[in-house]
């Protein structure tokens, strides 16, 4: 029997199993993180670190006050970040509210960037099952390909991490083909143990990417929650041989961070996650800083925010 | 036992950058001997890099909205504080401006003094440039055709490199009592009055990030100034190497930036409001006139 069958038999086996985890060394995980945020990435390998992270981005508006319009500029922005520039290259995503699926469906239909959509009553998740099934399938009918549902935190905190864990895999059997990421909403989960176990969790469960938080919590994303998180994919695969993406989201606004993040996958998962099939920042203002990061190595001088357009 | 105490072992100042309200070192991690007029060590001044300048900017751009949006006599206010706090190291600014520019004890104490008259002088005009610059133009309409000056924004100043705290003050005072914000290069030779001049600022009521300033040489940190995007205006009053004013001139081209480069200014003499109007935009409104 495989691991996924195999712990997921029971709400006592999946208890056993991730309690079973190790424990997190709370203080060396945020030093090993902090001494790997330290590391001097310049020229050239600055310019690929930048142009990576755009691929990584995934261009993101989550407001009650989203407009079609807004929603058509940012996908414009992301299909075409720096018009001045054609080698800058696409966002990997645009991530709206499902009321807006239609609308950036439209524009960015032939243009090869992804359209994820959050759903299953985001961002607090206190919603019946039915509701979030259905919310989860009008998404895929409007066209998202990628759907980031949110876990049932109070229910894993409670320790009913079977009602968990079947809401997972009921929503990835409502997302069809649509690739569907996880979000653990870290800044709700206290622990870093918890952290490690909500992870594998959602990969027990079928999560094609596991994310940090909603960004409507803070903190959203820091180094340590996701180097832990990048930990549990390394092991996953390891595991099961199945490799999970990550996500952190929220908080990410510079370059700098950007870069931080890209040598901690590195450094954690390896290589491999080195692409926009697996790892992947959810974020508004950080794609303004990578571009203006990569002005000043395109031209040698500084940029200045008056050149982007704002978001 | 001796009733005498030991010497006192000497507590030396260590002389940072100013940016965004806080003391930071230089993010280089360099320093650079500076010497008084008559050649004796004085301290060790941070070496400020692009680096620095860079965060500066970032630090001076942030400060623009609430600095700009203040009111002219909130403004007027705090520019008098800082006057009213100079005047109470007085005798310090004496000593570094002796220290510095060499010469009596008397004429340093004149240049403090005008210093801090200058700066008064200035706070001034907070609430009255306006009126003086802009007003109500007459049109050939049924409309209020008013004419008002605004900030230009962010602003580079290198300081001049002689005065170092009179000329300092007479660079400053004029680009942020009209509401922009400032990144300063202060005087290679002489930087410790500016630095200490930054002490005086951090604790008057003046926002963090209005008045930034950098220490080390003018030629490694102008360029990054002159050609970044987003500064607005450039003072090279400081710049005594023509090429590199030359250069900084073009620099400064790229984004249209307001240019000030003074021949060789008296900082005794009355500065009238040049400075103050070189780096202000005029806003002009249209406004129907009612029944």
């Amino acid at each position: 029997m495989s691991l996924t069958a195999e712990v997921a038999r029971s709400q006592g086996a999946l208890r056993t199993f991730l309690h079973g985890l190790p424990g997190v060394d709370q203080v060396g995980a945020e030093q090993r993180a902090a001494m790997l945020g330290t590391r001097s990435i310049k020229t050239t390998a600055k310019a690929q670190a930048l142009d990576l992270a755009i691929r990584m981005v995934d261009l993101t508006t989550l407001e009650g006050s989203d407009t079609p319009g807004k929603v058509r500029a940012l996908c414009a922005k992301a299909v075409r970040p720096d018009p001045a520039d054609p080698t800058c290259p696409s966002a990997a995503a645009i991530c709206v509210y499902p009321a807006m699926i239609s609308v950036a469906a439209e524009a960015l239909r032939g243009s090869g960037v992804h359209l994820a959509s959050v759903a299953t009553a985001f961002p607090s998740g206190q919603a019946p099952l039915d509701v979030k099934l259905a919310d989860t399938r009008a998404a895929v009918a409007d066209g998202a390909d990628e759907i980031d549902m949110v876990i049932k935190r109070g229910a894993f905190l409670a320790g009913r991490y079977a009602e968990v864990h079947d809401e997972i895999v009921a929503v990835k059997e409502a997302c069809g083909d649509a690739h569907l990421k996880v979000i653990l909403e870290t800044g709700e989960l206290a622990t870093l143990d918890n952290v490690r176990r909500a992870s594998w969790l959602a990969m027990l469960a079928g999560a094609d990417f596991i994310k940090t938080s909603t960004g409507k919590i803070q903190p959203a994303a820091t180094l340590p929650v996701t180097l832990v998180m990048l930990e549990a994919v390394r092991d996953f695969r390891a595991a099961t041989g199945r490799i999970i993406g990550v996500k952190p989201a929220g908080g990410i606004r510079t370059a700098k961070d950007a870069i931080k993040y890209l040598v901690m996958v590195n450094e954690t998962a390896g290589p491999d996650w080195l692409d926009p099939d697996r790892f992947r920042f959810g974020a508004s203002t950080l794609l303004n800083d990578l571009l203006m990061q990569r002005t000043k190595l395109a031209t040698g001088h500084y940029a200045g925010p008056d050149y982007f357009t704002l978001d | 036992m001796s009733t005498e105490s030991p010497a006192r072992l000497a507590v030396r100042k260590t002389y940072k950058l100013y940016i965004g309200g806080a003391f930071p070192r230089s993010e280089s991690g360099r320093s650079y001997q500076v010497h008084s007029a008559s050649g004796a060590f004085l301290a060790n001044a941070a070496l400020g890099s692009r680096k620095d300048a860079r965060d500066a900017v970032k630090a001076a751009r942030a400060a623009v909205g609430k600095w700009s949006g203040a009111t002219a006599y909130n403004r007027g206010q705090v520019l008098y504080r800082v006057a009213e706090v100079l005047e109470g190291r007085h005798e310090q600014f004496v000593s570094e401006v002796k220290a510095a520019e060499g010469g009596s004890r008397k004429e340093a104490a004149a240049q403090v003094d005008a210093a801090i008259d200058r700066w008064v002088w200035y706070a001034g005009w907070s609430d009255k440039i306006a009126q003086i610059h802009g007003g109500a133009n007459p049109v050939a309409g049924p409309y209020f055709n008013l004419s008002a000056p605004e900030p230009t924004g962010v602003v580079a100043v290198v300081a001049p490199a002689g005065s170092s705290l009179l000329g300092l003050v007479s660079v400053i005072a004029p680009a942020i009592v009209t509401g922009n914000t400032v990144v300063v290069v202060a005087s290679t030779d002489k930087p410790l009055p500016a630095i200490s001049l930054t002490e005086v600022l951090a604790t008057s009521d003046l926002p963090g990030g209005v008045v930034n300033v950098l220490t080390g040489k003018v030629a490694e940190i102008a360029p990054w100034l002159a050609s970044h995007l987003d500064v607005n205006a450039i003072d090279l009053t400081g710049v005594t190497d023509d090429t590199l004013a030359k250069d900084l001139e073009v620099a400064a081209a790229e984004n249209l930036k307001r240019v000030i480069r003074p021949a060789d200014p008296d900082w005794n003499a009355d500065p009238g409001v040049s400075r103050m109007l070189a780096l202000l935009e005029i806003k002009t409104v249209w406004h129907p006139k009612g029944v």
